[in-house]
């Protein structure tokens, strides 16, 4: 009885059988289907579409900042025209440099990676694989996806005010985040990000608890926990994350809020601003914020790279043919790397100060992150191993993921070295090393997902020719960005400087940093070719004939070619096993919705 | 209704979706009192003694979690007059709670500690961001408590479905909980 409650009635009548609904819906007006959607399918659509357009702003913005970067001294009276006063003489000013640095971040971690990734796949993977007709709380979840939407609004029109966006940074530090005066971007821009910030936080828990719920709750029959694919566990911890941890950056976001319109003290203290005199905050301390932020701010690492690292374990099990190589280490390590996420953020902090006995079990407990990551490229690479490889687009940039995976991973073991940090802090290693190994390769998780689940998404396929295109110039374009980055930053080069032109043991780097550019550029103009592949193939691709087209054997495949509200037709298919069985007893695959046979070698 | 989920888990989904939204909120208040200890045993803290009025609100809410049980248990018999004049005593004490709350922060404010502005301390600045928010979520139940009992008095209200109240009856006796953990932390702990 308390069950029905769950879903819609009209769910509930649904699931008596009639087999005309597939394919259209019954009250269905354009504005419940399309805008307020309550079905977990548009909603995902709904969010990554919204990413894809952060994406291209967020791109843009690091094209411009890399045009300053790799050109100091050339004007672009075109940037004039794009920018106004805030690339006067078409050079881009430092204080526009700053916004477009800061803001690039805020978006990318959070409206793309964070909302465009986990926000798309976990909604429409989490009930299509489990066997759920929709979420827990179909209305929270659009709530969800329309609080991210007015944090997108919001701050997009940050972009738009006379002072300009925030500029101190994505990771937002007092006093510049706190104090009013302490620059242009300071004012209203930085007003806007916290409410965009609030809202977005909001909208994250809404969608977390219900992926929760969801998993924990609405398997269909014979899913046990065991029984999942690789990408729902993996999404699971994703929101667990993001459930346990969001709140606290809420927490320090609220003191900061206090900090900035009430006069109160929490991080500020003794400070002097230009033209304004002494304030009267006294005793406040700003590492207490880095605290507050980093408790978030490293689980948001993995809020980030966690969906990935399991549609990429989904991916090459299909298309390597072969069942996933332990499935339970890669279960343990998601699960290792959910715990250690909450115990490593000091690393991020080795250079304020901290105590350097303290700092010592921030790397013990960093380098620990090496043995589950580890686990996992081992298990990639053997379940590679002898497969019978299908090299789709999806797979190529599953395979993609794991090779910037092992480039990026690596250089984390030297930054979690304390010693080693304090040199190379703030540097362009860092910048290589995240950029690889959170950003870029979150993103070819992204592509690769986009890829392999386009035709259920849409019913049809994506141009492949186009998809190879894209992925040979985003991979090798991704090295050649930020591989050079790296001999940057062991040079001692800093981030986040706006003209390294004008220091003398900087200047060898100009050819590098034109080059770097250059390359930047064209990986950008690769990405709008992957856009119109994208919004061209719902109309005019190919069109999936079949109900599995890559003989997967989860349960979204068993849904028809385009499912409707409510997900399959009649009964939800029962689950009998593991979802892979690749190349067991003889048969290439076996879907879980398959009983076992009677002379089936061991199930799981 | 063999469609919607495994049979083996009791837990209503809603009320899932609930126990880990606690968990969340639980972590706002341990960010939020971790940042205090971390604080306090830094210079410049200001030590003082709760207003007596934070002791009577505690009361008062724990007397609302024990009215909130009434109601689930006369909701479960059907007994709805009973069960919405229940629900209304309970918001009433909520509401009290809240009144009982400011007084609080007008105490302090008579004893020259002021909570916000240049002169404040952030012992007591965070004692109010701590109450305050805490306030919020006990806003948040009162309304709830508001919608579950118009909710009971409209036309195609199912009385044998108490879902409603018992994930309200929940959230209320979480917020009273966490109270208690927030007073006994701010006045012997924190």
């Amino acid at each position: 009885m308390s069950h029905e409650a769950a879903l819609h009635n009209h769910e509930g009548h649904e699931s008596h059988g009639h087999d005309d609904h597939g394919h259209h819906e019954h009250h269905d007006t354009f504005l419940t289907k399309y805008v307020f959607s309550q079905d977990h399918k548009m909603i995902a659509k709904q969010f990554l579409i919204t990413g894809m357009v952060w994406a291209v702003l967020g791109g843009l913005m690091s094209v411009l900042f890399r045009l300053q970067l790799g050109y100091p001294d050339s004007s672009f009276p075109w940037l004039e025209s794009l920018l106004g006063k805030w690339a006067k003489g078409g050079q881009i000013t430092p204080a526009a440099y700053y916004a477009l640095v800061t803001t690039h971040g805020t978006v990318l971690v959070f409206f793309v990676l964070t909302a465009g990734l986990s926000g798309t796949f976990a909604n429409f993977l989490i009930p299509l694989q489990i066997g759920a007709r929709d979420m827990a709380s179909p209305f929270m979840n659009m709530l969800s996806y329309w609080f991210f939407f007015t944090a997108s609004m919001v701050m997009l029109s940050s972009l738009f005010v006379e002072t300009g966006p925030f500029s101190g940074g994505w990771t937002a530090y007092p006093p510049l985040s706190a104090l009013h005066d302490a620059s242009p971007g300071s004012k209203t821009g930085m007003d806007l990000w916290l409410i965009s910030m609030a809202l977005f936080v909001v909208s994250s828990l809404l969608g977390g608890l219900n992926y929760i719920a969801t998993i924990l709750n609405m398997r269909t029959k014979g899913m046990t926990m065991t029984r999942l694919p690789l990408t729902i566990w993996a999404l699971f911890f994703t929101a667990v994350l993001g459930v346990l941890s969001f709140p606290v950056l809420l927490s320090g976001l609220i003191l900061l809020i206090f900090d900035r319109n009430f006069g109160t003290s929490f991080y500020l203290s003794d400070i002097f601003v230009n033209g304004v005199g002494a304030l009267s905050n006294e005793g406040g301390s700003a590492i207490l914020y880095q605290h507050l932020f980093w408790f978030l701010g490293h689980p948001e690492v993995y809020i980030i790279l966690l969906p990935a690292l399991g549609m990429v374990s989904e991916i090459i099990s299909v298309n390597s043919r072969k069942p996933i190589f332990g499935y339970m280490a890669m279960l343990g390590s998601l699960f290792s790397i959910a715990i250690l996420a909450f115990l490593v953020w000091a690393h991020h902090m080795f250079v304020t100060g901290l105590n350097p006995f303290l700092g010592s079990v921030f790397v013990l407990l960093t380098l620990l992150i090496a043995i589950p990551s580890g686990i996992k490229v081992f298990n990639w690479l053997t379940t590679l191993w002898r497969g019978n490889i299908r090299f789709t687009p999806g797979m190529l940039f599953a395979i993609g993921f794991v090779s910037l995976f092992i480039s990026g991973g690596l250089t984390g073991i030297w930054l979690g070295n304390a010693a080693l940090d304090i040199y190379l802090h703030d540097s362009y290693f860092v910048v290589a090393h995240f950029h690889i190994v959170m950003g870029v390769a979150s993103m070819f998780g992204m592509f690769a997902g986009v890829y392999h689940w386009y035709p259920k998404m849409y019913g049809r396929y994506l141009n492949n020719s186009l998809g190879y295109l894209h992925f040979w110039i985003t991979f090798a374009g991704a090295y050649l960005i930020f591989w050079p980055m790296h001999y940057q930053g062991l040079a001692g080069m800093p981030r986040r400087y706006f003209d390294f032109s004008i220091w003398e043991s900087f200047k060898q780097f100009a050819d590098l940093n034109r080059f770097i550019s250059t390359v930047a550029m064209i990986v950008f103009a690769t990405q709008l070719l992957f856009l119109i592949n994208f919004f061209y193939s719902i109309f005019k691709g190919r069109k999936v004939t079949v109900l599995n087209p890559w003989e997967a054997n989860t349960l979204e495949w068993t849904t028809p070619i385009r499912p409707g509200h409510g997900n399959w037709p009649g009964e939800i298919p029962e689950v009998h096993r593991w979802p892979y069985d690749y190349g067991k007893d003889g048969h290439d695959f076996i879907p879980q919705n398959t009983p076992v046979g009677e002379d089936e070698t061991g199930t799981h | 209704m063999e469609i919607t989920l495994n049979t083996k888990n009791k837990i209503h989904p809603l009320k899932m979706y609930l126990y880990v939204g606690l968990g969340s909120i639980v972590m706002i208040f341990a960010g939020l009192t971790s940042a205090y200890i971390v604080k306090k045993s830094q210079a410049n803290w200001l030590d003082f003694e709760l207003p007596k009025v934070f002791f009577i609100a505690t009361v008062v809410i724990l007397l609302s979690s024990f009215t909130m049980q009434m109601a689930v248990k006369k909701a479960k018999e059907g007994l709805q007059n009973p069960y919405r004049s229940f629900l209304t005593i309970t918001a009433i004490l909520g509401v009290v709670f809240m009144i009982l709350q400011y007084q609080g922060f007008m105490a302090l404010q008579a004893n020259n500690i002021a909570l916000t502005g240049a002169r404040s301390n952030s012992a007591a600045s965070f004692l109010f961001v701590i109450t305050l928010l805490h306030l919020l979520h006990v806003l948040g139940g009162v309304i709830a408590i508001f919608g579950v009992r118009f909710k009971s008095l409209s036309a195609n209200n199912n009385p044998e479905n108490t879902t409603p109240v018992e994930l309200v009856s929940t959230y209320w006796h979480f917020v009273d909980i966490l109270w208690i953990y927030l007073f006994v932390f701010l006045q012997w702990i924190g």
